[in-house]
């Protein structure tokens, strides 16, 4: 093996070349978007007017993102999207959290304490992951209405929470059903209880896919802009909520730089955890669409 | 007594049979919540805007029953055949283009590729992006007078023409490059787990038969691929039917209703016009849309289990 010498032909080359070539243009394809908006972000608005899209920045500057932070127009009120980027995490942890551990105990529950029917409670849960969120949005406004949170983070947490759990308990009960069993009857056996098992040996074991989750509901619940549109206030809006209405205010001139500033505050949440934990990412994107 | 209460727990350190009495109650007890808010959120508010699809409610709710009646005024509404075509279209373009985009990468990232990590990080980011951030960026990079279109005339092609997003007819299409520019990369990253699942002593076997390289994909490989095929189908028509974000950033349903989806449509109607009957109904038909993918695809999921 270790002394092959590998002898390309002009033809192997040329393919191979070719092959590179595609996948270079491919990520060009994925990456200028980005870029694009990145340099806009630093460009001063004459810059704009005068070079193209792909011109680096003559004078780089920050003034776009501290007005698009702390300034600029979203809607009726001009205080920027920071306050509404500190919305969206004051969401987004709660809910994160609460659903996460929902499902933990969830997935639990279904897999070491199966009983008669456990498995149509499952079925019946996951039909939550499907339904077009458009079929519930009207009683869902009736009903935090009834419950007095409605336009409250309170009532967008309990929001995420209750359409999130489906996911949650779908990933921790396709991780624990992979968990044997030996160890939870013998612990049972020894007289442990419901919790303790969970506590001392599911949870210790836990950690991919408790990671698989946060990062799955954060990014969800992050870029969610149906719910935080449909029941959020001025001063509870979540940041997507806040970007879209600062693109589309349409007072004075058309500040792209600023807009696309915006977009990159409201993005870099996600992509940080993405840079960060990309494999996680992608495992959370196909649980259960692959079956290994 | 077989309902033992949680203090009488306490002091008996190692009951022989802790899985009868109590213990056994509190997976059912754990579950309860979440079953009841299943039951209650999503079920029955199922029920619920099905009983509001039919009631001639407006700006607020009434039960004032009329049948089927907003059903029918929405076969008769243009807007709802603009939002339904689109979706069509949209729906179709979106998930072809996709798999084909998503396939061809992933099979030439499978030729023991240089920085294959690297490249899969960058085609696969936009999928953690919010559709509000890649329908702004977007609707920069389409903008005629600034955009892409602008640029290539600079470099000195005055006559190319990349307007879709201001043209009615085309402005549906923009739609498409979005929502493939954001989730092809998703494609990929399945069809890639499912190459690598696949068995190498297949491909060696079909290459000392002599097959060329494009031949064994498409005869030996993509065959083994066809659960991966369909649960990408799936998960993208899904995407697609849900689409409410992106059209609201990129064209606001705009010029006009001409890239109005159903999900834009519902909310119109739901929450802006008053037409909370209507509203409903139509959200009442995306649900049968997306219950006629998706029973096909449980029922084959349940089928594998069993046989797995």
């Amino acid at each position: 093996m270790a002394n092959v010498i590998r002898r390309q032909t002009p033809a192997a080359r040329l393919s191979r070349g070719l092959l590179y070539g595609v996948l270079i243009l491919a990520a060009l394809f994925y990456i200028l978007p980005l870029v694009v908006m990145l340099m806009t972000s630093v460009k001063p608005l004459s810059e704009i007017s005068a070079g193209s899209l792909l011109s680096l920045p003559q004078n780089p500057t920050l003034a776009p993102w501290t007005k698009a932070w702390g300034e600029a127009c979203t809607g009726m009120r001009c205080d920027g999207v920071g306050g509404y980027f500190w919305n969206s995490f004051a969401i987004v942890i709660p809910a994160v959290l609460i659903s996460t551990t929902i499902g933990a105990l969830n997935g639990y529950a279904l897999t070491k304490w199966r009983f008669k029917g456990s498995e149509l409670v499952f079925a019946l849960m996951l039909f939550g992951c499907f339904i077009p969120f458009q079929v519930v949005l009207l009683p869902m406004a009736q009903t935090l209405g009834w419950l007095g949170i409605s336009s409250s983070r309170a009532g967008l947490i309990l929001v995420h929470v209750v359409f999130g759990i489906a996911f949650t308990t779908l990933f921790f009960r396709n991780f624990y059903v992979g968990i044997p069993n030996e160890l939870v009857s013998a612990a049972k056996l020894d007289g442990a209880g419901f919790f303790r098992i969970f506590w001392r040996i599911l949870l210790p074991v836990s950690a991919p896919i408790i990671v698989v989750s946060v990062i799955w509901q954060f990014t969800q619940i992050w870029n969610d802009f149906l719910f935080g549109v449909a029941f959020s206030a001025h001063n509870t809006q979540p940041v997507t909520v806040a970007l879209n209405n600062l693109v589309n205010t349409s007072t004075g001139v058309r500040e792209y730089n600023v807009d696309m500033a915006a977009a990159m505050i409201a993005a870099l949440p996600t992509l940080v955890v993405y840079v960060l934990a990309g494999k996680y990412f992608v495992r959370g994107l196909t649980a259960g669409s692959v079956k290994g | 007594m077989k309902n033992t209460p949680a203090t009488d727990l306490a002091p008996v350190a190692k009951r022989p049979t802790p899985s009868g009495g109590f213990q056994a109650w509190l997976p059912r007890l754990v579950l309860a919540p979440s079953v009841a808010i299943s039951l209650f959120f999503v079920y029955g508010f199922m029920l619920w805007t099905f009983v509001l699809s039919l009631t001639s409610s407006r700006m607020l709710p009434s039960y004032d029953f009329v049948g089927f009646g907003q059903y029918a005024r929405l076969m008769q509404n243009e807007r709802w055949w603009v939002a339904s075509t689109n979706l069509m279209i949209f729906g179709v373009l979106f998930v072809v283009i996709c798999l084909a985009i998503g396939a061809l990468l992933a099979i030439l990232l499978d030729q023991k590729i240089r920085q294959e990590g690297a490249l899969r990080t960058i085609y696969l980011y936009p999928m953690a992006l919010s559709f509000i951030v890649t329908g702004v960026v977007w609707k920069w990079l389409l903008n005629p007078q600034l955009g892409i279109q602008a640029m290539v005339q600079s470099w000195g092609f005055e006559s190319f023409r990349f307007d879709w997003i201001t043209d009615p007819d085309m402005a549906i299409y923009t739609l498409v490059i979005a929502a493939v520019w954001q989730a092809s990369g998703f494609v990929m990253a399945l069809f890639l787990a499912g190459l690598r699942g696949i068995d190498d002593s297949i491909i060696k076997a079909a290459q000392l038969d002599g097959a060329s390289l494009p031949r064994i994909y498409l005869r030996v490989v993509m065959p083994c691929l066809r659960p991966v095929v369909f649960s990408a189908v799936m998960i993208l028509a899904h995407i697609a039917i849900k689409s409410f974000d992106l059209v609201v950033a990129l064209t606001g349903g705009g010029p006009g209703y001409a890239t109005d989806l159903p999900a834009t449509f519902m909310y119109a109607h739901a929450f802006t016009r008053a037409q909370i009957g209507l509203g409903s109904a139509s959200a009442m038909l995306m649900l049968g849309g997306v219950l006629a993918i998706l029973i096909p695809y449980l029922y084959s999921e349940l089928r594998s289990r069993k046989h797995g």
